[in-house]
């Protein structure tokens, strides 16, 4: 039985190593502090490689022309400007209600964050659509979020 | 732990058997993929007269696709929807199927570079490209002055020209209604050689060769030493025009016709040909515009070899050759007489020497003949009954077909000495070794494209699945290893290493470069627009709604063009559409592309229309209506998704 159980483990070890995809930063030691990973979690900023924006006051207006192009084509179909859900859930106050790196988190890295993101989650088990990758670059998804701010009434 | 250890012992067994002797645990082995694995090769396969390619995995012999080129295709719309129905015109008409036996991938310096493959029509005699970014059918082209386009669609060593030459000679299209009493004198087989664009792929129809009224059966390009070359065989040197199966069998010999290419390109060049008019269509699909168009083209350049000399030879082949096979070494060329008991292996040093010297026998038809022994390296002496086809590994090794003896059997080029045999199960007609037609054999399989499976699988009626199997060719002797059935009936197939292609894939469309001309580029531009009795619905479709979903206003006798864009711009999420009462088939609309359904209403109503391709969780949510209502109605035009109304 011995030998057995020393099979079991071994496979388990070979198991674990073998395990692909996923990045792994997540698994950090118990002994260490939070991965940068999680404090980006924990801050409410989502996981992706967006970790800081800087806002402008005024609002850049040349962004949000583009934002508005990308919206009318890429996000329309689910996400409207007020307060409505459709599929997804309406646009107004997103501005108010999440930190900017975390909605451009959620634009240009989606999978990731329905897999870890505790909000995002909480938005698919209201939506029960998995909201999709729209393969919407870095540059264009800041240009979506200035769109958003102007929707929520910044100047 | 008793059954643990036996597992193990059993492992351990296989282990330490030699490579030779094949045992069932062996084999499976050797094609497991692994669930969530890749496959080594992929498999591209002609489907005869499913008109169509497939692609399976090797070694496990999973279906990957089905490529449809000549023949319409329900399961995703390519031949019903309004863009794609233009692939198949002809100077025949909108011809919705052919018989599709070989394939041919790109090359770069004799060597697979996956680009395209190409693909041949034999009824109604066409070639057609695919890309393999895609794995989508770009352009087709009829073959003007031919019947039976079946030695098609070789290629050359660095892709400059793909072959069309004739199964079946007939009357030129300039003379087209003659006597068949006439064949010897107005029946006429062509070698067209269509060339490519380097950039683009593109074919034009750069010459054809004027041959007599024999049967061009199969051909391959030379190789190396032989690259001005292309080789074609023959049967029916008789010109027989009826019960061919015997009046095409009498002569001892039929021919290998060697054709300089690179000199009749020249010559082609130099204005030496004759301008044919003739009307054939050419069609391509716009990647941009997600639409194809035709162009009929009217022109084409002929060349005679009995007037314009020494560009064409013949060599005596025994017996009604079949394949027509050339050598990673690019110096012998092999012909396979379906009635012969040996197989000639030909020398392309020795048949350069026999030109030079005008080592001649005669001449048939105007065209010089040269000597059968001034040309022959050797010949593999009782190989089998029925040879057929041949392919070779990177070890100067050959591996023919057997049709009549079921078999494949390996020799030695060098030595003409045979190897090793298998059988088949049973009849084989093609074979492939993984780039086993070009200067670089991949090697490590043979696959054997068999005619009759018989008692092979479950029975399911008088039909039966056609089949294919895998031998390992790694060690000195052949072993098969594994049985699939093939979709259709499948001819002449290659095998690439997937590492070649599989980068490549495309994943979506970009909306972003979408130039159709209906295309709604977000919900914002999704609308209903009537021009007379055409009604224009301009849908987009996301996960999980079609918008618009609610549509009044149609009438008895309008023609309803469903244009629908699939907005996901993420890999693997295509959209289908479907109404009830279409008489076409469904649509299937990748990430980014538009693609378009007619529908003609033929009663009063509320149709229900949906998405076919099952797409989210709210997948069975995204439906909707169209009210069609009597012809003459003032019903208004009314379209909407939700609240508020799209207008």
């Amino acid at each position: 039985m011995k030998t057995l159980y020393g099979l079991l483990l071994l496979l388990l070890v070979g198991t674990a190593a073998c395990g692909g995809g996923e990045t792994g930063s997540s698994a950090s030691p118990a002994t260490a502090g939070p991965t940068p990973e999680e404090k980006m979690l924990a801050e409410g900023k989502g996981i992706g490689e967006v970790k800081f924006v800087e806002l402008k006051t005024p609002l850049e207006t040349e962004r949000v022309t583009r934002g508005k192009a990308i919206y009318d084509m890429k996000c329309a179909a689910c996400h409207k400007l007020d307060d409505k859900r459709v599929v997804g859930p309406g646009w107004k106050e997103v501005t108010v209600r999440r930190k900017p790196e975390w909605i451009m988190n959620m634009v240009t890295n989606v999978e990731m964050m329905l897999d870890k993101d505790e909000e995002a989650q909480k938005l698919l088990q209201l939506c029960l659509t998995r909201m999709p990758n729209q393969n919407v670059s870095i540059g264009d998804a800041r240009d979506v979020l200035e769109f958003m701010r102007s929707n929520d009434g910044e100047k | 732990m008793g059954g643990a250890l036996l597992i193990i012992a059993a492992l351990w067994q296989c282990k330490t058997k030699g490579a030779a002797s094949a045992t069932a645990s062996d084999a499976a082995q050797k094609v497991y993929v692994a669930p969530g694995t890749y496959d080594e090769f992929y498999n591209f396969v002609s489907g005869g007269f499913n008109g169509q390619v497939s692609v399976y995995g090797l070694p496990s012999g999973r279906l990957l696709k089905i490529v449809p080129v000549f023949s319409v295709f329900p399961e995703n719309g390519y031949g019903y929807s309004e863009e794609t129905k233009a692939m198949l015109n002809t100077s025949h008409g909108w011809v919705p199927w052919d018989d599709q036996h070989h394939i041919s991938l790109s090359l770069t310096d004799g060597i697979q570079d996956g680009r395209w493959m190409f693909a041949n029509a034999n009824n109604t005699p066409r070639v057609g490209r695919v890309d393999l970014k895609s794995f989508r059918t770009m352009e087709i082209m009829e073959i003007p002055n031919a019947g039976g386009n079946h030695s098609s669609p070789f290629i050359t060593e660095n892709s400059e020209y793909i072959v069309a030459g004739t199964r079946f000679s007939v009357p030129m299209d300039d003379q087209p209604d003659v006597s068949i009493q006439s064949y010897k004198d107005n029946f006429r087989g062509t070698a067209s050689f269509i060339s490519i664009n380097p950039q683009d792929g593109h074919m034009n129809l750069a010459f054809q060769v004027l041959l007599p009224g024999i049967n061009l059966d199969l051909s391959r390009s030379g190789k190396g030493p032989s690259h001005d070359w292309f080789f074609f065989s023959c049967y029916n040197s008789e010109r027989a025009n009826t019960l061919l199966e015997v009046n095409a069998s009498q002569n001892d010999k039929d021919f290998i016709v060697a054709i300089n290419w690179k000199k009749a390109e020249e010559l082609a060049k130099a204005g030496r040909g004759m301008k044919k008019s003739v009307r054939y269509a050419h069609n391509t699909y716009d990647e941009r515009t997600h639409t194809a168009t035709t162009k009929w083209e009217t022109e084409a350049i002929m060349l005679d070899p009995r007037e314009l000399k020494d560009f064409v030879y013949f060599i005596p082949c025994p017996k009604s050759p079949h394949g027509c096979d050339v050598d990673p070494t690019g110096k012998y060329f092999v012909g396979s007489g379906k009635l012969a008991a040996v197989i000639p292996v030909f020398s392309f040093e020795k048949m350069q020497a026999a030109i030079a010297a005008k080592n001649f026998e005669g001449e048939y038809d105007g065209i010089p003949v040269l000597k059968y022994d001034a040309v022959l390296h050797g010949e593999v002496q009782k190989p089998g009954l029925g040879p057929l086809h041949t392919e070779f590994d990177a070890d100067g090794n050959a591996y023919t077909s057997f049709f009549v003896s079921s078999e494949i059997v390996k020799w030695n080029v060098e030595s003409l000495q045979v190897l090793d045999r298998v059988p088949t199960y049973y009849s084989i007609g093609h074979l492939c070794v993984p780039g086993g037609d070009t200067k670089k054999p991949w090697g490590k399989y043979v696959i054997a494209y068999n005619k009759i499976t018989k008692d092979r699988y479950l029975p399911t009626g008088p039909e039966l699945a056609q089949s294919a199997q895998l031998y390992d060719i790694t060690g000195e002797k052949m072993r098969l290893i594994l049985d699939f059935p093939t979709v259709g009936e499948p001819h002449y197939a290659n095998a690439m290493p997937a590492s070649l292609i599989k980068d490549q894939s495309l994943k979506f469309f970009k909306l972003e470069e979408n130039n159709h001309p209906y295309v709604a580029k977000g919900e914002g531009q999704a609308k209903v627009v009537r021009e007379g009795n055409k009604v224009h619905v301009y849908m987009t479709a996301i996960r999980s709604h079609l918008t618009p979903d609610n549509i009044e206003g149609v009438r008895i006798g309008d023609e309803v063009y469903f244009h629908v864009t699939n907005l996901e711009q993420d890999w693997d999420v295509p959209h289908g559409f479907a109404i009830k009462g279409a008489a076409t088939a469904e649509i299937l609309i990748m990430p980014g592309e538009t693609q378009t359904l007619l529908w003609k209403p033929d009663r009063a109503g509320v149709v229900p229309l949906y998405c076919t391709d099952f797409c989210s969780a709210l997948h069975q949510e995204m439906q909707g209506y169209m009210r069609v209502s009597p012809a003459g109605s003032n019903v208004p035009l009314k379209f909407s998704t939700g609240e508020p109304e799209v207008q």
